[in-house]
């Protein structure tokens, strides 16, 4: 009895809840560990990222706006269908992360709880982070964590699963539009079937935008848009002094350290802005 | 208003001349640097003056600081932290800043007319704002010293080592204690850098620092110009920048921060939007927007320096701001009477006088004030313009001195647009009775700060700082400890 012969998939990019190719047409070969062909990947190019920015920007007021509790849904929502897709993930980290399957399916574990952990995030934020402040004087003074709006994210090269939602989620979390660029080509894989786990998720369209490509070509690109308001460089390596200087253009905000912590509160603070609201208080 | 019967009464009185002594205050003719505990001999023979900036007479010469000044203060701040502040527990360092905000409030006639010399702002502020809300600031953060593992950061959260600290010349002593205060409190010991123009309250603070014992070394000043500044961010031996200032410098350290580890918070500057509906409290209101732009003589980063109007009260409110401008006392800073005092520096109000020429060639309406102008020293008329349009310099450039341009819009949203219609966000201010939209507007306005039917106000317990390219970080609150740990 032969085999069926399967149905592979493209690999496209996610911007805006769609998965086009590249505006610029190129692709690249992208094989397995064990050196076997994968697919012809997205090239992404300098308009791909400005169309995904756009994507992100148009998409702040929307996910900015939802209740706490609407965006704690969505969260939760992509834990499930993370979850639902878990054995694709754990043979996909085999091919493209070299790992065993036991380790893989620990890393899809890990990843789904992390979502878990920061869709619980979402209305405590403004309660951790935020307050009242006893001015000394007849005003109500309360203190919110606003997102900043847009952030660049570049994945970390390995642990491309965990990788990924450790960095994206806590952006999301705190309200933040996100466009992400895998770290690594052996990132990208799962990067774009996160991207379609995502567009089953009800995240709106253009909250989370996925360019695929060659990290050292797109990041200068993203680190300098000027509609950029956060970059979390854990993914850029030696390259980061040099993108936190084109990043310094617009006085983005700058995460530059590698994930240590998957629980980590200082990637949940690092792209909310506080604000700061004075009332009078009188008859 | 047609009727104008009772300002007309009051246009006649008269002030007399009430002049804050300024005996209080003992001059050196020179002053070296404050590192490790002393103030030292500067390395580099490099002087240069501090001037009264509304007389133009020299009050003092101060130094430049050298690249070796720089080192030995950042050695000195390094062994402090190393040997002795790092150790000490929290309730004892919260002692230190709690002398230090009591000898704050002892000196207080004192540092208020020194800074009133150095920096030329009115001595009822410096009295009334400054020198009392710097003491405030030493107390608040004092209190945080042992209560860190309580600040929200998790457990024992680590100091970062070395500050390097560069403040800019609208705030001298506070700024500084905004500064000083927290990193202390979180267990940093400083490298601080007073701004050229205004060094002397900094210095001042020193011998504060000396009187109230604090370890040799934990606190040390070096003043000079820029390029102090400049070896001080990029000086290795140091783990966290602060930087209060203008957006242009704020570029260059972050650059220059890029990638060396080093933490980094920025208070840039801004182009507040002041926003009034048309059932706001008038009277307040027009309060609040005196306040907003002509406190401290606009030389505020978050100063109220576009007036929002709400087409519908246009013509009354300009004509009743008009009619309190012109009421404004310009003119000696000492003089408890006066409302508006000197412009900081010659560059400063070449800069001023520049953007205001601009705002008339471009085709707004000028409004200067008709009150006379001292004959020596830096002072610009208060000045407000009317039809400013969004593409004008003067509605998009920080122009830090005491002028206002007016704007107007129809409906909430338009509001918004215009406010947000800038690539600043530090503060804004609404002005109406209706809570609700209040709420809605802070909601949508890109601003670090917000004040609701007030203006230009501060607490040590009120985070403050801005968003895009107002920078980032807070200084305030327990939001402003962050700044200063490794969390």
């Amino acid at each position: 009895m032969s085999d069926r012969v399967s149905v592979t998939k493209t690999y496209k990019m996610y911007v805006n809840g769609a998965f086009p190719r590249s505006e610029s047409g190129r692709t690249f070969v992208l094989n397995d560990v064990e050196g076997n062909f994968l697919a012809n990947v997205a090239h992404g190019s300098r308009k791909d990222i400005r169309d995904a920015v756009v994507a992100a920007r148009g998409a702040t007021s929307k996910w900015k706006s939802a209740t706490a509790y609407n965006r704690g849904q969505v969260l939760y929502r992509f834990a499930e269908i993370l979850e639902s897709r878990h054995d694709e993930f754990v043979n996909l980290l085999q091919l493209t992360d070299g790992v065993s399957a036991k380790k893989a399916a620990n890393d899809v574990a890990k990843a789904i709880d992390l979502t878990v952990w920061y869709a619980g995030w979402t209305d405590k934020i403004a309660q951790v982070f935020g307050g009242t402040n006893p001015v000394a004087g007849p005003y109500f003074n309360f203190s919110i964590p606003a997102p900043c709006g847009v952030v660049g994210i570049i994945t970390p090269a390995v642990n491309s699963l965990s990788g990924f939602v450790a960095t994206v989620l806590p952006a999301l979390a705190s309200g933040n539009t996100v466009v992400v660029v895998p770290g690594s080509h052996a990132a990208i894989p799962v990067a774009v079937t996160l991207g379609e786990v995502a567009a089953t998720s009800d995240v709106p369209a253009g909250v989370i935008n996925i360019v695929t490509g060659t990290v050292s070509e797109l990041a200068p690109i993203l680190a300098s848009h000027e509609d950029i308001d956060g970059l979390d460089l854990a993914g850029a390596g030696e390259n980061r002094p040099e993108l936190g200087r084109l990043a310094s253009a617009t006085i983005t905000r700058v995460v530059d350290s590698d994930l240590r912590d998957l629980h980590d509160l200082k990637r949940l603070r690092a792209f909310i802005d506080t604000v700061t609201v004075w009332h009078t208080i009188g008859q | 208003m047609s009727d104008h019967t009772p300002l007309s009464s009051l246009n006649s009185l008269q002030y007399a001349p009430a002049p804050e002594s300024r005996a209080v205050v003992t001059l050196q003719s020179a002053y070296g640097h404050f590192i490790n505990g002393d103030f030292t001999n500067p390395a580099s023979s490099e002087q240069f003056a501090t001037l009264n900036p509304a007389t133009g007479e020299q009050l003092a010469t101060v130094a430049q600081g050298s690249d070796a000044d720089v080192d030995a203060a950042v050695a000195a701040a390094r062994k402090a932290y190393e040997k002795v502040w790092s150790k000490l527990p929290g309730s004892e360092r919260a002692k230190y800043l709690f002398r230090i905000a009591r000898l704050i409030q002892e000196r207080s006639r004192e540092l208020a007319v020194l800074e009133t010399l150095d920096n030329g702002k009115p001595i009822r502020e410096t009295r009334d704002i400054d020198v009392p809300m710097a003491a405030a600031w030493f107390f608040y953060y004092a209190g945080w010293a042992d209560k860190l593992d309580y600040a929200g950061f998790g457990p024992q959260p680590a100091a970062l080592g070395v500050a390097g600290q560069v403040i800019p010349w609208n705030f001298p002593l506070l700024m500084a204690a905004w500064k000083i205060a927290p990193a202390l409190a979180a267990g940093n010991t400083v490298v601080l850098k007073p701004a050229e123009t205004t060094p002397l309250s900094a210095l001042l603070l020193a011998d504060i620092i000396r009187q109230a014992g604090v370890p040799d070394g934990v606190v040390n000043i070096v003043t000079g110009d820029g390029r102090t500044g400049a070896a001080l961010v990029n000086h290795p031996g140091i783990n966290k920048v602060a930087f209060t200032g203008s957006t242009e410098v704020g570029r260059i350290i972050q650059s220059a921060v890029a990638g060396s580890g080093k933490k980094l918070t920025l208070e840039l500057g801004g182009k507040g939007a002041n926003i009034v509906f048309a059932d706001a409290p008038l009277d307040e209101t027009i309060e609040g927007i005196i306040d907003g732009i002509f406190f401290n003589q606009g030389h505020v980063c978050c100063a109220g320096s576009r007036l929002l109007v709400q087409e519908s009260i246009h013509d009354d409110v300009i004509e009743r701001l008009l009619r309190r401008v012109e009421q404004l006392r310009v003119g000696d800073p000492l003089d408890k009477n006066t409302d508006v005092g000197a412009i900081n520096s010659a560059a400063q109000l070449a800069k001023i006088t520049e953007l205001s020429d601009a705002g008339v060639l471009e085709g707004a309406t000028r409004f200067t004030s008709s009150c006379a102008l001292p004959s020596t020293g830096f002072f610009f008329a208060p000045t407000v313009f009317t039809g400013v349009e969004q593409t004008h310099r003067i509605a998009r450039e920080e122009i830090f001195g005491p002028v206002l341009s007016v704007l107007t819009f129809r409906t909430p949203e338009e509001a918004v647009a215009k406010a947000n219609n800038t690539t600043f966000g530090l503060a804004a201010g609404i002005w109406s009775e209706k809570g609700s939209r209040t709420l809605w507007m802070a909601e949508r306005l890109r601003a670090g700060v917000i004040w609701a039917n007030t203006y230009n106000k501060f607490d040590p317990t009120s985070p403050f700082g801005g968003v895009r390219e107002s920078g980032f970080g807070r200084e305030g609150g327990r939001h402003g400890l962050e700044s200063y740990l490794n969390v």
